[in-house]
């Protein structure tokens, strides 16, 4: 689904992604980790398309298109869905009227028709109930005045809504509780399918318990140096990660 | 009468046509550029007006000589040459289009967006039919509709002929002649406008709507409107301004008057879509327009307006809180793009006791705008227990643009209450990434962004007019994220 082959990108000329290869199927659970600045939220915005980023070389393709040339909403369209470490808040706009535009545009660009009213608020009830949304966030503004966990289950509730091919989840875990933290894991693994992937970012082994991966990467100045299963997690838990950097 | 709902209003206004008062008389009566007394005196006549109103005309010429145009603005243009005005009904003299292919494709694309059909875009540009509009439309399709609850909703010159003690008794009393440069310019030299009066008691089934429309080339619109709502009645009133695109300035200056007697309300909204110049800031209207209301005991008035048009806007709808607990209350969105200039606010004038106002202003700025809140809260010594709150918030989208805020505060009285509020923010880029990834268009996301910073004010509008402006907002701003 994903092939990520010799990807190099910089910020500001600043190079901080060196030739990372990374290659995901349809089904499978990745998590990344790695210590602060190695990359791995450069990682989430070069996929989602970021402007800031520059990318230097190297080739991303998605479901056999090249997902460089793409805008970042033609990306989104064609099913790449990141969970935002830090989502923001968008004042006035309820939360409701931005996930329909959202899915009506997306539903546009493949050729299906537009929601109803019913089935829209039907399908907003089912999802919001999957990832514990208290039911009056979805007429709120977006994000505005949500604490940090509502906001992390948001971003979980639009996931669900919108059904991407490959999840990114960056940092999910960052500044959830631990009941909060096994909702939205519950929530992933509900969403979870054959036709469907995820990318985990995090730094801690503890979102991993919840979200069993397939593959565990390891994020080291740019690159990948060390790839295992699930094992490879609480491996790195017990060392830390001077370990791989060695 | 009582069965009227809101699609019958709305299927009403789709059917029905502007009526252009002066449309057959126009090719042959045209008054030449210029101002002086005889042309004063040839538009009272072509109307037939009473001695009275040509004494009110006069009287306000000659006070207008004697005035300076303001300069406190902060807006700067090329002074209109008063005398390069016709002041009634011109011809195009000027560049004319020869077909409809010669038509600015962006323009017939902006008209398609409004939703305005071929043959009325056809019609606004002035071509093939030598179809040449007054500076003034009045819909009144409704009128027996309204007479059967005593309501005059009229244009100006048949409220003259036909209510003539109601216009005598209002006019003027408001915003007199004196009142600046030019409310003395119009009240010598307006040619139409409206009229509205809601018996006592009357509540006022549907909303009565105003399009103003500024077509002939070389002419000004000088456009005259008066409500009157009388005791415990209550009226919404709308107003929609739409102006071809034109290559040089037209001036605009209107005069709009609310009185609100005891226990009445008025709501007035206004979309205002004036041509704003092309994008390197040529042409577009010059908006210079008086708007105030006087509240009477317990009474309300309510301004709400979204401003996108123009090329320089001055223009402040105000209230005089006369009697003890009036409401007046202020809702403004204005958003300059290009080289759109505007300063914008209002008045809140506390006379009576325990009056309350709100001010709820919202500029956003783009391109190489200026845009300015100007807003004036006075609390006179006598008005007990007065209570005032404004929040003015600006916007900015790019680096070009600026956002000012001018509020003015005179309290003589010390138990009033006043509250201001400002910010200031910027279109995040953080805030369209996440929409775009989220499958939303940049164009979209920002219409999307603007409307929800928008909502508070056009929460205020009448439904139908709230999704108009909605769509001139996301058209203002076309293209100035970069």
């Amino acid at each position: 689904m994903l092939e990520i082959k010799s990807l190099c990108a910089s910020i500001n000329g600043t190079e901080i992604l060196k030739g990372l290869n990374l290659s995901i199927k349809a089904g499978e659970v990745h998590a990344i980790m790695g210590p602060n600045g190695t990359g791995k939220s450069t990682l989430a915005s070069v996929l989602a398309g970021k402007e800031d980023y520059e990318v230097t070389s190297g080739e991303i393709s998605f479901d056999g298109k090249n997902l460089l040339e793409l805008s970042v909403e033609d990306r989104a369209r064609e099913g790449v869905f990141l969970a935002f470490q830090y989502p923001v808040e968008i004042p006035g706009v309820s939360n409701v009227n931005f996930l329909k535009t959202a899915m009506n545009e997306i539903r546009e660009h493949r050729g299906l028709p537009a929601l109803s009213a019913k089935e829209f608020l039907t399908l907003v009830k089912e999802k919001s109930a999957l990832v514990e949304l208290d039911a009056s966030l979805a007429s709120r503004a977006v994000n505005e005045g949500f604490s940090g966990g509502e906001k992390k289950r948001n971003e979980i509730f639009q996931m669900a809504m919108l059904e991407p091919k490959l999840a990114i989840l960056d940092e999910t875990d960052s500044g959830l509780d631990i009941d909060a933290l096994r909702t939205v894991a519950q929530g992933v693994n509900t969403l979870k399918t054959g036709q469907n992937a995820t990318l985990v970012i995090t730094h801690y082994q503890r979102l991993l318990e919840y979200i069993v991966p397939d593959f565990v990467h390891v994020l080291f100045d740019g690159r990948i140096v060390k790839t295992g299963g699930k094992e490879l997690a609480l491996e790195l838990e017990d060392k830390g990660y001077d370990w791989v950097k060695a | 009468m009582a069965g009227y709902t809101e699609n019958e209003l709305a299927e009403d206004l789709n059917k029905q046509e502007y009526r252009y008062g002066f449309v057959s008389d126009i090719a042959s009566e045209v008054v030449p550029a210029g101002l002086d007394e005889n042309v004063i005196r040839w538009i009272s006549e072509k109307k037939q007006e009473p001695e009275w109103l040509l004494d009110f005309r006069l009287k306000a010429f000659a006070i207008w000589q004697s005035m300076k145009e303001p300069e406190w603005a902060h807006v700067a243009y090329q002074k209109p040459d008063f005398q390069a005005i016709s002041y009634y009904a011109a011809p195009k003299q000027r560049k004319k289009y020869e077909s409809w292919d010669d038509v600015d494709p962006e323009m017939k694309e902006t008209m398609t967006k409004l939703g305005i059909s071929l043959e009325e875009q056809q019609r606004l540009t002035g071509v093939a039919v030598d179809f040449v509009m007054d500076s003034v439309s009045v819909g009144t399709s409704f009128k027996a509709k309204l007479a059967e609850l005593g309501i005059v909703f009229c244009s100006f010159s048949e409220a003259v002929q036909e209510h003539p003690d109601l216009v005598k008794k209002y006019l003027g009393t408001v915003v007199p002649m004196t009142d600046n440069y030019y409310s003395a310019l119009n009240s010598a030299v307006f040619s139409d406008g409206s009229f509205c009066y809601i018996p006592k008691g009357v509540r006022c089934p549907m909303e009565l709507s105003t399009y103003f429309r500024i077509n002939a080339g070389g002419t000004g619109q000088f456009e005259r409107t008066l409500v009157v709502a009388d005791e415990d009645s209550y009226v919404s009133y709308l107003e929609g301004c739409t102006a071809p695109q034109r290559d040089e300035n037209q001036l605009h200056a209107a005069v709009v008057e609310l009185v609100s007697l005891a226990r009445a309300e008025i709501k007035y909204s206004t979309v205002q879509n004036w041509y704003p110049g092309d994008k390197e800031g040529k042409g577009g209207v010059f908006n210079f327009v008086t708007k105030r209301g006087l509240c009477e005991t317990q009474s309300k008035i309510s301004w709400t307006q979204v401003e996108t048009g123009s090329a320089v806007t001055w223009k402040y709808p105000s209230c005089i809180l006369k009697g003890d607990h009036s409401v007046g209350e202020f809702y403004s969105v204005a958003v300059t793009n290009n080289f759109q200039q505007a300063d914008t606010g209002t008045k809140m004038i506390h006379l009576g006791k325990n009056t309350k106002s709100t001010i709820i202003s919202k500029g956003i700025s783009a391109g190489n705008s200026q845009n300015s809140y100007r807003g004036l809260v006075q609390i006179h010594a006598q008005a007990e227990n007065a209570r005032n709150f404004s929040q003015c918030d600006s916007l900015l989208m790019g680096s070009e643009c600026g956002a000012h805020t001018f509020p003015y505060i005179e309290c003589k009285n010390a138990g009033a209450q006043i509250e201001h509020e400002a910010t200031t923010s910027k279109i995040g880029e953080d805030q369209l990434f996440y929409c775009q990834q989220r499958g939303i268009s940049e164009e979209k996301a920002i219409s999307l962004i603007v409307n929800g910073y928008c909502k508070e004010v056009l929460n205020q509008l009448p439904m139908e007019f709230a999704v108009e402006a909605q769509k001139l907002l996301s058209i203002s701003l076309e293209g100035s994220v970069g």
